[in-house]
């Protein structure tokens, strides 16, 4: 089985910030992470790797430095890494993003496609499921838990916010999944030596790719969506809670509104 | 002359941040409190391959280097003195001997089941007659048919109570002083060996401190180490890489108490202002951290040194003696910033200072190490 995991480096948001003045995200000196939600997928990947065999391949679209993010997959245990970099594909929005990270992937073998639900530093949960469109394949999206993994299918179990699906899926097939999927392994100290001394990172250039790439879907220039403001939402002021049964809520919330003159 | 890291070791100290945050820090205070030897954290480091960094993939190392394993001694020392060591006297002072001076035999035997850290190692030369004076050893080898008989009591063994093999000095010629001794590798379960009396100790105390009992105990011919009577070299040699490793856990230490200390004085307030706002609070943790950052270059030398295959006794001594001595230093000024919160167990400073007191004394104490450096210097 060949298991493709779609990752992205971002910049640990529990410390980022962002720019008051031009509203992007303030990236000096603010360390970079595997994605959570990709780190869950690299976990799945790698213990049905373990216990069905499988070649495991990351992929990446971003710059150079996202580098190191494919090195410490692989020194977590996957196969193979490919970094999709090239200027051209800067500026990119979902749409372009996933158009060329599709590209890439039909020049590879797979079974199994599996990214995260969403990025930590866009939270769109758009990409995932683009790709299986932009490739025509069956996609399972919040994928909370692997249960089976059979020939030519695999048996999921999908987060709703109130109750959970099992379903089955054909392969080959994009699941997207959920950090709370697993706790996903550390690199090891020898994977970490193989990340750099037996494995290679390949760098996939637009030039690389012009076979199956339309120039014109590519970066800011294919983008059909453009980042009008970001902005840093100010805290609302605290609100008042009370634990009280249902009639009493109606009360307190009619006499709130009567306060204010709003009924 | 580089002082950047390379890639895939600023890469190593990603994993062993983590690792020590999430997995090893959670623990320190119980296993401290408690004096309890951290067995869940050793298998995981066995998992991740911490307990055979700088040791080749064939015999079921991580195939990396001195420095890789210094850096992991530093990290989880900065966050737990006592994991540190466990690591440090099973790598130095258990595999390095087998790895250096062992046959071939020995090396397929031992180093797999120790390097995935299945099984612990740990070093027995100290007697209660025999410290820093190697050559008083009392512990007898005599050679009966196919084995030796080993007989006397080694104390304050690192690991001992969770260790499955020891590398044991024995007297095999008293006549001839150091040139008389032998080293065996003796595995728990041997006829005749047993771990006695645990110690109580002042720092470290989640690491087992105990003593081992050798009565008619009976060791296979084949598990002489490095040579009849040349056990002096090897404990000597093995020494010399060992204190890389203290230092690395003294270098940890002392970092560990920079850590909680500038946290501490940015949020303790003290007439109307952070603490970390006094002059006093400014210069004290500026000359903390460059004592810190110091010893790292030392210890990160002596490592370079030993990986280079360059002669590194000196190196290693200026490392221990340095480091160790600076870790003293820090993590009692950090119990000062921290005034009488520093001295309770409610924050970590005060365990780092009781960890911290050893470095000085095991595997050679400070006066040692200004033995070793003197004689490098050929001051006689």
């Amino acid at each position: 089985m060949n298991i493709i995991v779609c990752i992205k480096q971002v910049p640990d948001t529990t410390e980022v910030k962002l720019d008051p003045v031009t509203g992007t995200l303030i990236r000096e000196g603010v360390p970079s992470i595997i994605n959570p939600d990709d780190k869950a997928g690299l976990e799945a990947a790698l213990r049905i790797k373990e216990q069905n065999g499988a070649r495991v391949t990351v992929v990446s679209m971003g710059p150079m430095q996202a580098d190191v993010a494919l090195r410490e997959a692989l020194a977590m245990g996957a196969d193979e890494a490919y970094l999709i970099s090239d200027r051209a594909f800067g500026g990119a929005d979902t749409w372009a993003t996933s158009y060329t990270i599709a590209a890439a992937i039909r020049t590879l073998d797979y079974d199994l496609i599996i990214a995260g639900r969403q990025a930590i530093d866009g939270d769109t949960a758009q990409v995932g499921p683009q790709i299986a469109q932009h490739l025509g394949l069956p996609q399972v999206s919040y994928v909370e838990a692997v249960e089976r993994v059979e020939a030519g299918s695999l048996v999921l179990r999908r987060q709703f916010e109130d109750r959970y699906h099992i379903v089955e899926v054909a392969t080959p097939c994009v699941i997207t999944v959920l950090s709370e999927l697993n706790k996903p392994r550390y690199m090891s100290v020898s994977g970490v030596m193989d990340a750099y001394r037996e494995k290679t990172v390949n760098v996939l250039t637009l030039a690389q790719l012009e076979s199956v790439i339309d120039k014109g879907n590519i970066g800011l220039g294919g983008s059909p969506t453009r980042v009008k403001q970001s902005f840093t939402k100010q805290p609302k002021a605290k609100g008042e809670k009370y634990e009280v049964d249902a009639d009493e809520a109606v009360r307190l919330i009619v006499e709130w509104l009567e306060a204010r003159h709003i009924i | 002359m580089d002082f950047q890291l390379s890639k895939e070791h600023a890469l190593l100290r990603e994993l062993y941040r983590s690792f020590a945050q999430a997995e090893v820090k959670p623990l320190a205070e119980e296993i401290d409190e408690q004096e309890r030897f951290p067995v869940e954290t050793v298998k995981q480091l066995g998992r991740y391959g911490f307990m055979g960094i700088p040791y080749p993939k064939e015999y079921g190392g991580a195939g990396a280097d001195t420095l890789a394993y210094v850096m992991a001694i530093e990290e989880l020392s900065r966050v737990c003195g006592t994991t540190g060591v466990v690591v440090s006297a099973h790598t130095s002072l258990c595999c390095g001997p087998i790895y250096e001076f062992g046959t071939e035999e020995q090396k397929r035997k031992y180093l797999p089941g120790l390097l995935s850290g299945e099984r612990v190692g740990a070093f027995g030369l100290t007697e209660p007659g025999a410290g820093t004076d190697a050559a008083g050893q009392q512990t007898k080898a005599v050679l009966a048919g196919d084995n030796w008989v080993l007989n006397g009591t080694k104390i304050f063994i690192t690991n001992a109570g969770h260790a499955d093999v020891f590398i044991i000095f024995a007297m095999t010629d008293k006549a001839q002083g150091t040139r008389g001794i032998s080293a065996f590798i003796v595995e728990r379960g041997f006829e005749g060996f047993r771990v006695g009396k645990e110690e109580k100790k002042m720092g470290i105390r989640g690491s087992s401190t105990c003593e081992l009992i050798m009565e008619d105990c009976i060791v296979p011919k084949e598990n002489l180490l490095g040579g009849l009577n040349k056990g002096f070299k090897v404990a000597m040699k093995t020494l010399d890489g060992g204190r890389i490793g203290i230092a690395a856990q003294a270098l940890g230490l002392g970092e560990g108490a920079v850590d909680e200390a500038i946290k501490y004085v940015k949020e303790r307030k003290q007439f109307g202002r952070r603490i970390s706002q006094f002059q006093n609070t400014q210069f004290k943790l500026a000359d903390m951290s460059t004592r810190m950052q110091a010893a790292q270059y030392l210890v990160y030398s002596a490592a370079l040194a030993k990986d280079s295959g360059a002669a590194y006794s000196k190196e290693a001594a200026m490392a221990k003696l340095f480091a160790s001595e600076a870790a003293n230093d820090v993590t009692r000024q950090a119990v000062q910033l921290f005034g009488g919160y520093g001295y309770t167990r409610e924050y970590p400073v005060e365990r780092m200072m009781r960890d911290a007191k050893i470095t000085e004394i095991y595997e050679g104490t400070s006066e040692v190490m200004r033995m070793v450096i003197a004689s490098a210097l050929g001051v006689n």
